[in-house]
């Protein structure tokens, strides 16, 4: 009776613990930390608790088959979580840094992708010579009158079918979007039909480099320049906006039109002007919200899937540590014993535990995300895009993804650590002198 | 088998150690059940038995490229072609962009040829005679607490009407069933005819056309004789099988199997560290009592087999404890979210498959205590050496 309740309290308490493990800040943990540090090195109990963890960790060599399961136990829940959300970072950081704050995407209002959308020519002349928005040297709004189109190519992985983006874009991109660079080639002449390549389209699909000729909706297109954006246009082709309406049938209609604001603050205004036009029925949003709200979706259904699976596994790593630790103390028992018949108390022996379990579990987590770290990160990925056509993306392992992976293998390690530690700090003092 | 106890005891010797190894097996089979379940959803798309029978003609461009209408009749002439349909992607959504569900207008013989919709007759012929009629399916159903007799208002991202309307209103004939593929029961299909007649564009105009044929065997033959139709046109289309085309489809989502091989052998290479490292120490405590079975007439080789079966006994009870889990939580969340997961059933070539692995990381795992225990000599393993 007293041991299930101790065992129930006990529970609680590291549940309590792990709670705040997972909530704690960073600098909160970091001062725990400094605080157990100080402890350790600067008064006798902590001084006490040190000796014994190093005595026990010297065993450490003798007892390489437990450690390891703590260790890639750990080091596999952790490399996994951080390669899948990983994969999410890297999607979701693709797409935040298309947009910005000071261009403005308008769409047919209701519609919510641009492959859905469609402008006629009349309201495309009006958005742009809404007073909002920017104008170049010359008095012509920034403002790019976009047809965007899926279009199948074949994936040069897989050899499978793929769509592509297809972007006409009007002559004011250039000064829209400034710092989308050409790398090679030129740019496409207005009324032409030729294409320029983003760099991961140009790397992803078949029959798009640069001066090859490829065939959409039965006309010839030129490829005659690559450009490189950094966010998710590389993975588009780009061509005049009328060259691309004239060849798929679209007549003077685009998709979206996308304008250079004088500033982020006159968004509201934009919005609010588009909105009382009697003449238009569109939807002004920013470039930043448009795109992140096409991220949002996969990113959170990743982190979802990612936690799920790392639960299951971290179930089993902890089941692995608790194993191994049971064997440690039990290794150790004798040791154990002798020290609490010395004079030792309890509470200096389940440190010394603790400390070998969490140094093991980050030894683990240290393993597991630098694994992640160097197979994945950067690694080129795409998935089907809110416009029905491939975006590429790199898997981004972030010091943020890393630190929630070392997280969970201090949690892990943590209820791995402690029954052991709390078994060894109980056991009878005869019964463990007499244990071979 | 008549050492089965003798197994047994040896499991149980230490009752806390071996349930936490079993727990560690239980984990990681649960999450080979749920993973090769999602993975089956999406190497098997598309391909039933009935899927077989299906063709699919699409525009050389692109999904999102119409066909003409006139294409239907001249399909409909190709030998072998035994009945052609066709539908529409409509994009709309209900009350929220966030509650999306695929949609389409159909043909009025769309649910002749996808039969594995099942549909009450009575709801069939109510379908037949509603030109603003809607079919649903049932976990579609289920999520918006829709009933037959109920209005659906459809937001439209894509169609406005040509009264300049954007919502659609739809009314609620029947509800289908598809028990082999519930991930299938999250579609929407209404008249083509209504919404020809009342869309504001994409008139007269056919997202993709489906022939049911009579011999798979013909599939090439077919498809080519459909293809020359449209061939130097400036709507060529393609013609592949249900299956080709599913395959295309799911691969531009991800890579689907790499993510799960890669998750799954991390998993097993931890599983197998794991519980190698529980057979070793099991044994080395036992090495006397082995020495003992050796000195009462035990042969190696029933030394080595009884190590052995100890581990496949281990790998297999927590590996089938692992899998019904994983079967019992497909099927709630099948029940549950089926529209919006596609699963798999965990089905006999899972387990199959799950009991291989099982067996073979039960042999990988024992094999190394267990030569350990076959070329113990009786004098060193009774002194505990």
């Amino acid at each position: 009776m007293r041991k299930a309740l101790f065992v129930l309290g006990a529970s609680i308490a590291a549940a309590l613990l792990i709670l705040l493990g997972v909530l704690l800040p960073w600098w909160l943990m970091g001062a725990a930390v400094a605080a157990f540090a100080i402890w350790l090195g600067a008064t006798r109990a902590g001084r006490r608790t040190g000796s014994i963890a190093a005595a026990g960790m010297a065993t450490l060599p003798q007892r390489l088959g437990g450690a390891s399961v703590v260790v890639v136990g750990i080091a596999g829940v952790v490399g996994v979580l951080v390669a899948l959300l990983a994969m999410g970072q890297g999607f979701q950081s693709t797409l935040h840094a298309t947009g910005s704050d000071d261009t403005a995407i308008v769409l047919r209002a209701g519609s919510l992708t641009e492959v859905n959308s469609g402008l006629d020519e009349n309201s495309v002349t009006l958005i742009g010579n809404e007073p909002q928005v920017m104008r170049d040297a010359s008095g012509r709004p920034i403002a790019s009158p976009e047809l965007l189109v899926a279009v199948s190519l074949t994936k040069k992985s897989t050899g499978l079918a793929a769509n592509a983006a297809l972007r006409g874009v009007g002559p004011e991109v250039w000064a829209l979007r400034r710092h989308v660079k050409i790398i090679a080639g030129r740019r496409f002449r207005t009324g032409m039909r030729e294409l320029i390549v983003g760099k991961s389209a140009a790397r992803e699909f078949l029959q798009v480099s640069i001066g090859s000729t490829v065939t959409l909706n039965g006309q010839p297109w030129k490829v005659v320049g690559e450009f490189a954006s950094g966010d998710a246009h590389d993975s588009e082709l780009w061509a005049d906006t009328n060259v691309v309406a004239t060849t798929f049938h679209r007549g003077s209609s685009v998709s979206s039109v996308t304008v250079r604001l004088k500033s982020p603050k006159q968004f509201d205004a934009f919005k609010a002007a588009l909105a009382s036009d009697p003449q238009l029925k569109v939807e002004a949003h920013t470039t930043r919200a448009y795109y992140a709200d096409q991220a949002k979706g996969l990113t959170k259904l990743i982190r979802i899937l990612g936690s799920i699976v790392a639960a299951i596994m971290g179930v089993g790593a902890v089941a692995g540590a608790l194993n191994s630790m049971y064997a440690a103390v039990s290794a150790r028992t004798r040791e154990i014993a002798t020290l609490r018949a010395i004079g030792f108390r309890g509470a200096p022996v389940v440190a010394s535990v603790m400390i070998e379990t969490m140094v093991l579990a980050l030894a683990g987590g240290v393993l597991g995300a630098g694994v992640a770290w160097l197979l994945f990160d950067n690694y080129t990925a795409s998935t089907m895009g809110a416009n029905f056509s491939e975006v590429v993306f790199q898997f981004r392992v972030t010091p943020g993804l890393l630190g929630s992976g070392l997280r969970w293998a201090l949690v892990i390690g943590f209820l791995g650590g402690l029954f052991p530690a709390l078994r060894a700090a109980r056991m009878p003092v005869t019964e463990g002198l007499r244990e071979l | 088998m008549k050492y089965l106890h003798l197994v047994w005891a040896a499991l149980t010797r230490r009752k806390v150690r071996t349930g936490f190894t079993l727990l560690s097996v239980v984990a990681a089979f649960l999450l080979f059940g749920l993973l090769d379940s999602v993975n089956g959803a999406f190497s098997q798309a598309g391909h039933s038995v009935r899927a077989a029978h299906r063709l699919i003609t699409t525009s050389t461009t692109g999904l999102t490229f119409p066909l003409p209408l006139s294409l239907y009749s001249r399909i409909a002439t190709v030998p072998g072609v035994e009945a052609v349909t066709h539908m529409n992607w409509f994009g709309g959504y209900y009350r929220d962009p966030k509650n999306f569900f695929s949609n389409f207008a159909v043909a009025a013989n769309f649910f002749d040829l996808y039969s594995e919709f099942e549909l009450p007759p009575r709801e069939r012929r109510a379908f037949d005679i509603t030109r603003t009629g809607a079919v649903v399916g049932a976990a579609l159903a289920k999520q918006f607490h829709w009933k037959l007799g109920d209005q659906i208002p459809l937001k439209a991202s894509i169609f406005p009407q040509k009264n300049g309307s954007s919502t659609w209103t739809f009314d609620l004939v029947g509800i289908y069933h598809d028990p082999k593929h519930r991930g299938q029961e999250n579609q929407m299909f209404f008249h083509w005819q209504y919404f020809n007649q009342a869309a504001a564009f994409g008139n007269n105009e056919v997202g993709w056309y489906v022939e049911k044929i009579a011999h798979p065997g013909d599939s090439s033959r077919i498809a080519q004789a459909i293809d020359a139709f449209s061939a130097n046109s400036d709507h060529e289309t393609q013609t592949q099988t249900s299956s080709a085309f599913a395959a295309d489809m799911v691969s531009q989502f991800a890579n689907i199997g790499l993510i799960v091989r890669a998750i799954m052998g991390a998993v097993f290479f931890t599983l197998i560290l794991l519980t190698g490292n529980t057979m070793a120490q099991a044994v080395r405590e036992r090495i006397p009592e082995l020495g003992i079975l050796k000195t009462l007439g035990f042969s190696n080789r029933s030394v080595l087999s009884l190590v052995l079966a100890e581990s496949v006994l281990l790998l297999v009870l927590g590996g089938l404890l692992g899998m019904a889990l994983a079967a019992a939580a497909v099927s709630v969340i099948e029940a549950k979210y089926g529209a919006n997961i596609p699963m798999l059933p965990v089905g006999a070539t899972a387990w199959l498959r799950g009991l291989g692995l099982m067996a073979l990381i039960g042999v990988a795992v024992g094999a190394l205590p267990a030569r350990r225990g076959m070329r113990l000599r009786i004098v060193d393993a009774l002194a505990g050496r």
